[in-house]
């Protein structure tokens, strides 16, 4: 394990340093574009600039401004005790020192995601379609899939990579726009107005470059980003059937989710998509998609592996089951986080093998959504459940059906 | 004068190394108690949930007398075990009790659609993982543990400061590796599968 999180703080500044590496280089010929040959200096500063302050940023409040763009919602025990239950489980599994912060995301699309600066302050959000579908051993699966995000040190590592991807990305387009609507206004004699003969050529030469650069920059962040992501989300499939030592239900989570008919996820774009546990942008009619752009490795082939985990649930055997799924010879977990012993699978739990109905988990996700907005429950001696919304504003309130009289500030009066 | 300042580099960088081996080496086992703290946390949320279980049962299971009085009794006899043998046999017939009084349950049907019930059940299935996951995390730490004491450099530090191995938490018997099965179903065809 300790191995496991090694390796990849150790990839994480590769990333970082390579990600800063395409800013800074980026950024230079930028300079060199806008305020001559003299300039690149001051681009390289601007662009370092941008990064420190997008770091500090995001290492700062990175979660809670995601958490805040995907508008969720924080939730304690007594709105979804299932789901605080399932977490704490899973804390225990993994021995985290402290229990994630737990959110749900009011949206009918079934996703989860985990983010935060370290296991000491980290979130996990899920989404009211998730709690709709999955019975508790498939959620325990998600759960402990997220927890391994965690514990592996990813959720820093999306965080941060985004946010520099993000700025990349910006950059580029901003001096790319501008390009383009300063050659429209014929304003480009400018660029070249220091130079005369020989001076100028060589200008259109650093021009031609930067605009290659500012191309090509996004991409490469982007292949940068992907190829990392990739991995780690195999290997929080990895921890997390060693965590609840029951592969299956985070496969037929995996599952339900993909063959869900729920319209996209509304509040995601491009950068935040690899934080989630399945790609949550969906394209239509566009199943393979090209493997050097895809954030998350194909799902069937991740559900095939935890299905052909025979028997066992250790790293060991997740590795194996990856090699004779795609046929490849590399090891997705690094070998040094093998341990020794045979990791056996539990049994599923008698009771997740039922399922309640589609309709009835759905209503009470709506429950849950309205608790988490601060409605009030009342229950009428008639036994009508009465859902009473926050801004109303007076004492009592008349039962519908029985019009008895009931008390707001003291239901049981 | 220059032979002994290389000397002295040496020094310093051995005695850092052993004191960083040895700080690793006191996190691991305090992971290791801290991990065997949080089944006897476990363990005891079972006993807190017991008295709630029943009270909230009892009114509508006036005629199975002897099944409450099993879980009472299990439950005082664990909580008052001396010895760590007798506690996990305690346990043990604690457990059988509950999954016994759970496959009761389903006689219940006005029982099962208690909202309170329903809830007390949650966080008694939920205990139940919780303990098991504990002791799974407990020997998950010990391997841990026993693998750093055992594989050079670490066994060294180990060695001097004689850090010795932990034993890994084994259930005896298969009944009671089988943490018992808390069931939701709500009709019975379903629990012969």
């Amino acid at each position: 394990m300790w191995e496991l999180i090694r390796v990849n703080k150790r990839n994480s500044v590769i990333l970082m340093v390579l990600m800063t590496l395409v800013l800074l280089v980026l950024g230079y010929f930028i300079g060199v574009v806008f305020f001559g040959p003299n300039g690149g200096v001051f681009g390289l500063l601007i662009a370092s600039g941008i990064a420190v302050i997008l770091m500090l940023i995001s290492l700062s409040s990175g979660d809670q401004i995601l958490l805040a763009a995907s508008k969720a919602k924080r939730v304690t025990h007594d709105i979804h005790p299932q789901l605080f239950n399932v977490v704490e489980e899973m804390r225990i599994a993994s021995s985290l020192p402290v229990m994630p912060k737990i959110y749900i995301i009011n949206d009918p699309a079934p996703n989860a995601f985990a983010t935060g600066r370290s296991p000491q302050s980290a979130s996990v959000a899920v989404t009211a379609g998730l709690l709709g579908r999955l019975n508790r051993d498939e959620l325990q699966g998600v759960i402990a899939h997220e927890i391994s995000h965690i514990l592996h040190r990813d959720i820093l590592f999306v965080t941060v990579a985004g946010i520099m991807l993000g700025s990349i990305v910006l950059l580029s387009q901003v001096f790319l726009r501008g390009m383009f609507f300063s050659s429209m206004t014929g304003s480009q004699r400018r660029y070249s107005a220091g130079g005369r003969g020989g001076g100028g050529q060589a200008q259109l030469v650093m021009l031609i470059i930067a605009i290659a650069v500012a191309i090509l920059a996004p991409i490469m962040a982007y292949l940068l980003y992907f190829a990392l992501s990739r991995r780690r989300e195999y290997l929080a499939d990895a921890g997390a059937a060693r965590l609840t030592r029951y592969p299956d239900g985070l496969a037929s989570a995996l599952e339900k989710i993909s063959n869900d008919p729920s319209p996209q996820l509304s509040s995601v774009n491009k950068v935040t998509a690899p934080m989630y546990i399945v790609n949550p942008l969906k394209k239509k009619g566009q199943r393979k998609l090209s493997n050097l752009t895809s954030t998350h490795p194909p799902i069937s082939e991740r559900i095939s592996i935890l299905r052909n985990m025979s028997g066992g649930a250790g790293f060991k055997d997740y590795s194996a089951s990856y090699q004779k799924s795609t046929g490849s010879k590399r090891t997705v977990v690094p070998a040094s986080a093998f341990t020794q012993d045979k990791i056996e699978q539990r049994q599923a739990s008698i009771g997740a093998k039922r399922q309640e109905k589609v309709e009835r988990q759905l209503h009470q996700v709506g429950d849950i959504m309205r608790k988490v907005n601060g409605f009030l429950f009342l229950t009428c001696v008639c036994g009508l459940k009465l859902k009473v919304p926050p801004n109303y504003k007076k004492d009592k309130i008349k039962c519908p059906r029985c019009k008895r009289i009931l008390d707001i500030k003291n239901p049981q009066g | 004068m220059n032979t002994l300042i290389v000397v002295g580099v040496i020094l310093v960088l051995v005695v850092l190394f052993v004191i960083t081996m040895y700080n690793s080496l006191v996190r691991l086992r305090n992971q290791v108690d801290n991990a065997w703290s949080q089944i006897d946390v476990q363990l005891k949320r079972r006993h807190d949930l017991i008295p709630n279980l029943v009270e909230t049962a009892k009114g509508y299971m006036q005629h199975e007398r002897g099944t409450f009085e099993a879980i009472t009794n299990a439950r005082s006899q664990a909580m008052n075990a001396k010895s760590v043998s007798e506690s996990s046999q305690a346990e043990g017939s604690l457990g059988d009790a509950l999954s016994n009084f759970m496959l009761v349950v389903e006689n219940y049907p006005d029982l099962k659609a208690n909202q309170n019930f329903l809830s007390v059940q949650e966080e008694l299935a939920s205990t139940e993982n919780k303990i098991s996951f504990s002791r799974q995390s407990y020997n998950d730490q010990v391997l841990f543990f026993n693998n750093k004491i055992q594989v050079f450099p670490s066994n060294v530090i180990a060695g001097m400061f004689s850090f010795g191995k932990r034993d890994f938490f084994e259930i005896k018997t298969a009944a009671e590796r089988e943490v018992p099965k808390v069931d939701f179903s709500t009709d019975k065809q379903e629990k012969t599968e």
